[in-house]
């Protein structure tokens, strides 16, 4: 059914299973994939406004962005990742706490 | 049929998005936002962005995942790490997300859209470039810097300490 | 104002003065301040004197000055200060003027080198301004605060050497035998004021004219009154204090207890004659005359020299208030001041004699021998010829011998008894009374003489360091000696046998206000017919009396021993004063302090301790909880536990602060959600 609530919805569902991956998971790099969850979710939610709101294309544009963004966010945490890892030899979140008193 | 398509595509994504959340097995999961990515890519294509579906393909899964996929391969032990939290913290970070996604729910169906009739568009591509290049244009280089920066960030940390 | 009141105000107020400034100032004045206590009491005598002559001079029986000011209001009943002035008053005043000065001179000698010089001489002239009181009070109130501080006084100088134990019992006794009277004598007061409603004596007399207090109520109000003086001027049986009381310096035996204060109780019945019933007279004869009697029997077995002279003044002062029981209350009087004049003379002679064996005995380094006992004393005719012939005088007197005052006074009284019995011959009693006891008192009165001054000196050792007193001693002993003659009470008449003159005069016979009492007419027709009669066997009695006397103890022709012996147990019973103090001791005294100590144990050991320091214990217990209510509970629990409880808060919440980002994100997401519910509520 091409209804908006419908799109809306999906996007709801994958941002709420995102916010679920970051708060829950431990793998640094498993909260990144719900980071990327929600950055779709957010990208749906563009275009769905886009085609029922008159076919404006600026959603389109803004999506490229967000893409254009989640890479370049994606390949610098990887990196920073992987240095931890080197320095650490764990890339588990909660062992992450040099900083915490 | 293209609701059956629709209906089945929706069901493909959320499912798949669910093992990435899930699964204790991070390449698995990895695996899985695969599928959630193409089940996106094909939302695109029914909201008329056939465009982006395209680059949701290219860039998300052909350069992102892949990305990840070495991240997850390059930081080994793999199956000792990726058990979540305790049940007890999961519970209550299910609850909370339920009560989020409860409060975009109700959102979604009190606010009374508007409804605009449309066609679909000719062509997508010649209309999203004209935009890049003259309402977006600022916003266009400063990704290309941001890119760059990307770039020579990510490069700067993986350098071995000397 | 009148010159009389303007005098008895000075009269009043001087002594109190003296008293005042020797009881402050008295040690730091040189010669300790005898001479004020003396320069104020021969003041009063001068004024005395003055207002006697006034008297004289207008010779009118129904002189009377009245003066009063309110002193103390207490809404319907007020306290006067009022002087009633007239014969009698100016009469009293003169006797004890010229007494009080007599000891005060006699003092000087006689205290000399006394640690306590000025107090006594404070005292004084504290008692002398209270019977000055006594004898110018208008009113009943004024008399009886007078009346205490007479009391009082007799207290402070009786215990004057307060550091012996029986001159302090003496005077505590004195003063306790006193309230025991002044019981009755309040009650006496209080009765008349209920009825009258006023207490000053012209108001209670013209109630009683009037006939509105008559009956029950004023024999009543009339023995209350009498109880008072039962206790002042010693009759049995409140006589017990007056002995005891020669523990006191002989210059006040002299003083009180021979002239001025005992004498308080008869002035204040003479006071008061107009408004005794018959009823209240015919006790009051009887008490006065048994008392008479008694005293005399126990008088004539007494060794101690003052102690026969205070037994003596019991005697007298009964016959004194038997004379106010028959009705010749003018006779009391009489011879209360004839008697002030002997009876004071005698003690200064045995005072003087006391002080000569004190000397003596100090001399010979003895301080055994008892310096007042008869026995250790004889053949000082010689060696204190003054002191001798003063006492010898006082002594006929007192023994009723014609031609001296004492005759005169004494015969009044027995003639009065006599009318009396003859009009009431079932009260026969009271002429025998009077009449064996005049035998005593003659008897037992030259006994004293002849076993001090005459024969041989019991203890020779001693009889060389005797000699005569001071003349400041024997000044007042020749002076009242002189004053023991007929003639200074009969002028302008010279008759040694009748009592006509200006005592009689001035002090008239006024007629009992109370209806149904005889006439004081009618009381003086029975005195004048008895009189004769009472003269012959009086001096027939006097006469017997002094020859049993001459003959036992000078001639020695009677063996005293020998009657001692055949009547051992009347003797022993004289000799112990019929064992009244102890009888009261058994009977009155112990089973009160008894009752007292049960009544004590019940205050002390149960109410005090289980009581009051239950009462202390029960507070300290309440106290505690408070205290534990305070600090375990609210310092403890609330002050402290506020401060813990945030602790423990703090300690949860610093779980919050998990360090973990997702965490925090979660936090976050929460605080969303609630915003929002928030939001869509309100």
């Amino acid at each position: 059914m091409d209804q908006l609530q419908n799109y809306l919805f999906i996007a709801a569902a994958l941002f709420s299973l995102g916010l679920f991956a970051v708060i829950t998971r431990r793998n640094a790099v498993a909260v990144l994939m719900g980071v990327e969850l929600i950055l779709n979710s957010a990208n749906v939610n563009f275009l769905a406004f886009s085609r029922f709101g008159g076919m404006n294309f600026n959603g389109h544009v803004f999506a490229l962005f967000v893409i254009i963004m989640a890479a370049a966010e994606a390949a610098v945490a990887l990196a920073i990742i992987i240095n931890l890892y080197n320095n650490y030899q764990s890339i588990n979140v909660d062992e992450a706490s040099q900083l915490k008193r | 049929m293209s609701e059956l398509l629709f209906w089945f595509m929706t069901a493909m994504t959320i499912g798949s998005a669910l093992i990435v959340v899930l699964h204790s097995n991070l390449f698995y999961s990895a695996l899985a936002l695969v599928v959630t990515l193409f089940g996106v890519a094909a939302f695109y294509v029914f909201l008329w962005a056939d465009f982006l579906a395209g680059v949701q393909v290219l860039i998300y899964i052909g350069g992102i995942l892949i990305l990840i996929l070495f991240g997850i391969m390059l930081t080994n032990k793999i199956s000792s790490v990726n058990i979540s939290h305790s049940n007890f913290h999961q519970g209550i970070a299910a609850v909370i997300v339920m009560g989020i996604f409860s409060i975009l729910g109700w959102m979604i169906l009190k606010t009374p859209w508007l409804h605009i009739v449309q066609q679909e568009p000719s062509q997508t591509v010649g209309r999203i470039g004209r935009l890049l290049m003259t309402e977006y244009l600022l916003p266009f280089e400063v990704a290309s810097v941001l890119l760059l920066s990307a770039l020579i960030g990510a490069a700067m940390l993986s350098r071995k300490a000397n | 104002m009148n010159i009389f009141i303007e005098y008895s105000l000075f009269i009043f107020f001087l002594p109190l003065a003296a008293f005042l400034i020797n009881i402050f100032f008295g040690k730091r004045l040189p010669r300790h301040g005898d001479w004020v206590s003396i320069g104020a009491v021969l003041f009063t005598l001068a004024l005395s004197m003055a207002m006697f002559a006034g008297m004289l001079f207008s010779y009118d029986p129904d002189f009377r000055v009245e003066s009063s000011f309110t002193w103390i209001n207490l809404g319907d009943f007020n306290i006067q200060l009022g002087f009633l002035v007239d014969n009698i008053t100016i009469t009293m005043l003169l006797v004890v003027a010229l007494i009080s000065s007599m000891s005060h001179i006699f003092s000087i000698k006689y205290m000399e080198g006394d640690p306590l010089y000025s107090r006594y001489y404070a005292y004084l002239s504290l008692f002398t301004f209270s019977m000055n009181g006594i004898v110018l009070s208008n009113n009943l109130m004024l008399l009886y605060m007078s009346w205490e501080l007479v009391g009082l006084s007799s207290y402070l100088l009786i215990g004057f050497w307060f550091a012996k134990k029986s001159a302090a019992d003496a005077g505590m006794k004195a003063f306790l035998t006193n309230r025991v009277g002044d019981i009755g004598f309040f009650i006496g007061i209080m009765l008349l004021f209920t009825a009258v409603g006023s207490v000053v004596y012209s108001d209670i007399f013209t109630s009683v004219a009037d006939g509105n207090l008559a009956g029950t109520l004023l024999t009543m109000a009339g023995i209350g009154l009498f109880i008072g003086a039962m206790g002042k001027s010693s009759q049995f049986p409140l006589h017990i204090w007056l002995p005891d009381a020669m523990e006191g310096p002989t210059p006040v035996s002299a003083l009180m207890h021979a002239a001025t204060m005992v004498a308080a109780g008869v002035f204040m019945m003479v006071r008061m004659f107009p408004i005794m019933t018959p009823d209240a007279l015919v006790f009051v004869a009887y008490i006065g005359g048994f008392t008479a009697l008694f005293a005399s029997t126990i008088a004539i077995t007494q060794n101690d020299i003052k102690k026969v002279l205070a037994y003596s003044t019991v005697s007298q002062l009964g016959f004194m208030i038997m004379s106010v029981g028959t009705g010749a209350y003018v006779a009391a009087f009489f011879h209360l001041v004839t008697h002030a004049a002997f009876k004071a003379n005698l003690f200064y002679g045995s005072g003087s004699v006391i002080h000569a064996m004190h000397h003596a005995l100090h001399k010979k380094n003895d301080h055994e021998t008892d310096p007042q006992d008869m026995r250790n004393m004889g053949g000082f005719k010689s060696r204190m010829p003054t002191t001798y012939r003063a006492m010898l005088v006082s002594t006929l007197a007192i023994a009723g011998v014609p031609f001296f005052s004492g005759f005169l006074s004494k015969d009044a009284i027995l003639s009065g008894s006599l009318s009396f019995a003859n009009h009431h011959p079932e009260h026969f009693l009271l002429p025998i009374f009077g009449f064996s006891a005049a035998l005593l008192t003659a008897f037992y009165m030259f006994r004293l003489i002849y076993m001090t001054f005459h024969n041989q000196p019991q203890m020779p050792e001693l009889i060389g360091e005797i000699h005569e007193s001071p003349k400041e001693m024997t000044f007042p002993l020749v002076l009242l000696a002189t004053l023991s003659f007929f003639i200074f009470y009969t002028l302008p008449y010279f008759n040694p046998f009748s009592d006509h003159g200006w005592f009689t005069y001035v002090i008239e016979a006024k007629t009992s206000l109370v209806h149904g009492a005889p006439s004081a007419h009618a009381i003086a027709e029975g005195i004048h017919h008895s009189h004769l009669s009472a003269m012959i066997i009086s001096v027939l009695v006097a006469g017997l009396g002094i020859l049993l006397a001459w003959q036992m103890y000078l001639k020695k022709k009677l063996s005293a021993e020998r009657y001692a012996n055949k009547f051992s147990t009347l003797h022993r019973l004289s000799l112990n004063k019929f064992y009244i103090d102890e009888l009261y001791a058994r009977f009155i005294y112990t089973p009160v302090l008894k009752l007292a100590d049960k009544i004590a144990f019940l205050d002390w050991d149960l109410y005090d301790k289980y009581v009051v320091d239950g009462f202390g214990k029960f507070t300290e217990w309440f106290s505690d909880l408070i205290g534990k209510m305070d600090y375990d509970g609210l310092d403890q629990g609330i002050v402290d536990g506020a401060g813990r409880s945030v602790h423990r808060l703090g300690d949860i919440l610093r779980n919050l602060q998990t360090g973990r980002l997702q965490n925090y994100i979660l936090f976050a997401l929460f605080g969303v959600i609630l915003i929002v519910i928030v939001q869509t509520m309100v």
